[in-house]
Order: C-alpha cells, then structure tokens, then sequence
C-alpha cells in the first residue's frame, strides 16, 4: 500500500450458504496479496467451528486466537501467526470452543481498527448463514466479497447476502464465482458467469474453475495461490490484481466468456476512501 | 445446429438444457424472495380479492390469476362474469 495511505480496508468474504469456498478464497486472496508484497491479516470469523487455520497448513502454530483478542488477553497484532512461506501473510485464527454469540459485532469493529495501522489489507473469513456470526463478519467491512457456486441454491442464498448487505448500509458486494466446470457450461448444464451476474445484478471480482488441485492442496495445507502456475492460483492471483485495482479479463471459463464477454473492473476498488 | 454455430454464439445450447432451467427457476424463486412473498400466500391474496370484488361486480372466478411479474410488479387479471358484460378488469399495482 502506498506511503499515504495508513489503514487498512477490510473485505468480508461470505456467501449465505456454507461450502461454496468462502475459506478457500480468503487463504487464496490473502496468499495473492501477500505475493504481491502486501501485508495482509486474515482473520477466522467463523468461530467454533475453526477452518481457516487448516486450509492454510497453520494449525499447529496457533498460540492466540480471536477469543483472547476480544477478551484483552493479548493484542490483536501479537495474535497474528506469521506465514514462514509467504512474507506479509499473518492469521488471526477462530476459537473453536466458544460460539457465535461470544463475540459482538461492535468486538470485531473494534479487533480490525486495532490492526488496521498495522496491515494493507484485512479478510474476514465469514461463517455461512445470516445469523450472528455472518452480521459479526459484516461489521467492520468496507467491502463485501460474495462467494457463490453456479447452483440454483447457492445464487438464491448469494441474493439473500446483497439484500441484507444493502441493509446494513455497505456497498454492494462484489462477486466470486467459483467451481465452474467449462465442460459442463459449454453443453449447457451449468450457469454461465453471464447467467450468475443477470440474476444477481452485482459487479464480478473473479471466477474460478472447479480444480482438484484445491482439494490436493487442501488436504496439505498448502493454498493453491502459492503455485501461480496451477488454473485455479492463477485464478485467486487475478482476482488479487483486481483488487489493486489492475484491469485483468476474466478466465475463460464459458462459452460467454470465450466470446469475449470481458468486464474489466479497474478502479472498482480505488474509489474508497483508503485508496487500498 | 452445428458445432461452429455454438462456437460463434449463433445458437446457443438447447432451450431445456439444464443450465438454462437453473436460470429460468432462479428467476422465479428470487422474484417471490425479493417481494417477501410465497406462491400460496399469492393464491390467498388471490382468493380475497375474489372475495372483494364479486361483492360489486360478477366475475369469472376460476379465470382470476394474480400474477408476480419480473422487476416487483403484482398483476392480477379479473375477466367479469357472463352477465357483468364482455371485457376484463385488469389491476395492476407496484411493490
Ligand atoms: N474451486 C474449487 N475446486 C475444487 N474444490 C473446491 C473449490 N473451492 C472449494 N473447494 C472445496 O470445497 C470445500 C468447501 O470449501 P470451503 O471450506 O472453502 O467452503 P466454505 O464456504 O468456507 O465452507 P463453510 O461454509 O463450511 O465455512 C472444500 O473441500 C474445498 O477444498
Ligand atoms: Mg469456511
């Protein structure tokens, strides 16, 4: 982040329904960032049921979690667990033995200002659902970063998000679409991203394709942004240049966008107020 | 429809293809979801407005659809009965 600018934006990464990939993009994203020399602090929202930690291979460096940030056992920034691989990169992890309601929202607003000097970017992994721990995740956000598959379930709940999203007085979300299988968009079994973006009436952040490498990666600890060269890194790398504000054309994942169905999204993020 | 004229977007994949249902159900559903109303509260909406108006006029009762159409709009369509003359009256209100 430039020399003017001091705090960092906070993007909430959610999804209304749960195992679209909301854990998998914000280790992805934060990977993507890092890259690209930012220091970025992830942070898992979703407590008691604790994921982020494992999906980026950090579980057992975990000392401080969310929970003693928010109970003053020690501070936010000294709770952040330094990535080795990936420099800039730091994790706030979830507790797993606490529950929704132990955190309010006006904690997490509090948690993220402390580190908003201390970072260029927060993503707050969320929990799935619109109950406390989803409006615990919405709060201190500046943007909303929407995960959805291309599924009828998945969009319907995304539309949920964009509602309550307004609500709550935050701009509209920005989308991810995620898992999209070329082959079964060209024979006309799955949405396309043109589809997704008809119903859902938000602005695109990135697409990716659904990768068994992520699964592979997964399983090690290892997100997929750390090998730029695999399909669905280079999907997360794009998606982290976009946010930078660089004009990166979609993958092509579909017939729509093999026609050339490009939206370019420069500048989407250098209106706000932080210029992040 | 041939290969190339896929590839061109001439023709795009068939009509009943599933990814197109998808997209056509969505529509459906987040239409009742956005207007925070459900298919069955539609057919009670529809039965008091029956209720409502052939207490003035005569109307074709199992001709009465109240409809929710794209962009928010409730539409119902009243065909008057036999002796309450030819024509139909249409309501049509916003959100
Ligand atoms: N693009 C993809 N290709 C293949 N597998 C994927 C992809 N994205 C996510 N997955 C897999 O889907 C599963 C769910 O992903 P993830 O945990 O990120 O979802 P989530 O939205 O955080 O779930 P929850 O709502 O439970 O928090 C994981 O097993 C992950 O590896
Ligand atoms: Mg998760």
């Amino acid at each position: 982040m430039d020399e003017q600018s001091q705090r960092a934006q906070v993007f909430t990464i959610t999804s209304g329904k749960g195992g679209v990939g909301k854990t998998t993009t914000t280790a992805n994203i934060g990977v993507a960032l890092a890259r690209r020399g930012r220091t970025v602090a992830v942070i898992d929202a979703d407590i008691g049921l604790r994921n982020l930690d494992v999906v980026m291979g950090l579980e057992n460096r975990v000392v401080y979690n969310l929970m003693h940030v928010v109970r003053g056992v020690v501070d936010a920034e000294r709770a952040l667990i330094r990535d080795k691989r990936v420099p800039g990169l730091l994790m706030l992890a979830a507790d797993q033995h606490s529950d929704k309601d132990d955190v309010s929202q006006e904690e997490m607003v509090q948690v993220c200002e402390d580190l908003r000097t201390h970072v260029d970017y927060i993503l707050v992994d969320s929990p799935a659902g619109i109950e406390q721990g989803f409006r615990n995740a919405l709060a201190p956000a500046d943007r909303v970063i929407l995960v959805t598959t291309p599924e009828v379930s998945a969009v319907r709940d995304a539309d949920r998000i964009v509602g309550l999203v307004e609500a709550a007085g935050k701009p509209a979300p920005v989308l991810i679409l995620n898992r999209i299988k070329p082959d079964l968009v060209a024979r006309g079994d799955m949405m396309t991203t043109a589809d997704v973006l008809d119903i859902l009436r938000v602005d695109i952040l990135g697409v990716v394709p659904e990768d068994a490498g992520i699964v592979a990666a997964t399983n090690r600890g290892e997100p997929v942004a750390l090998d730029a060269s695999s399909r669905a890194g280079r999907a997360f790398h794009n998606i982290a240049a976009r946010i930078e504000g660089e004009t990166v054309p979609l993958m092509a994942l579909d017939e729509a966008e093999a026609k050339g169905f490009l939206r370019s999204l420069s500048n989407l993020f250098r209106a706000g107020p932080d210029g992040g | 429809m041939g290969f190339l004229d896929r590839l061109m977007g001439r023709v795009g994949p068939a009509s009943d293809a599933s990814g197109r249902v998808a997209k056509e159900r969505l529509k459906v559903v987040l239409e009742y979801d956005r207007a925070r109303l459900t298919p069955a509260q539609l057919e009670l909406i529809r039965d008091e407005i029956i209720a409502v108006i052939s207490r003035h006029v005569d109307i074709a009762n199992a001709d009465v659809e109240v409809k929710l159409e794209q962009g928010g709009r409730l539409v119902a369509e009243i065909p008057l009965g036999r002796s309450g003359g030819g024509g139909g009256v249409t309501g049509g209100g916003g959100r």
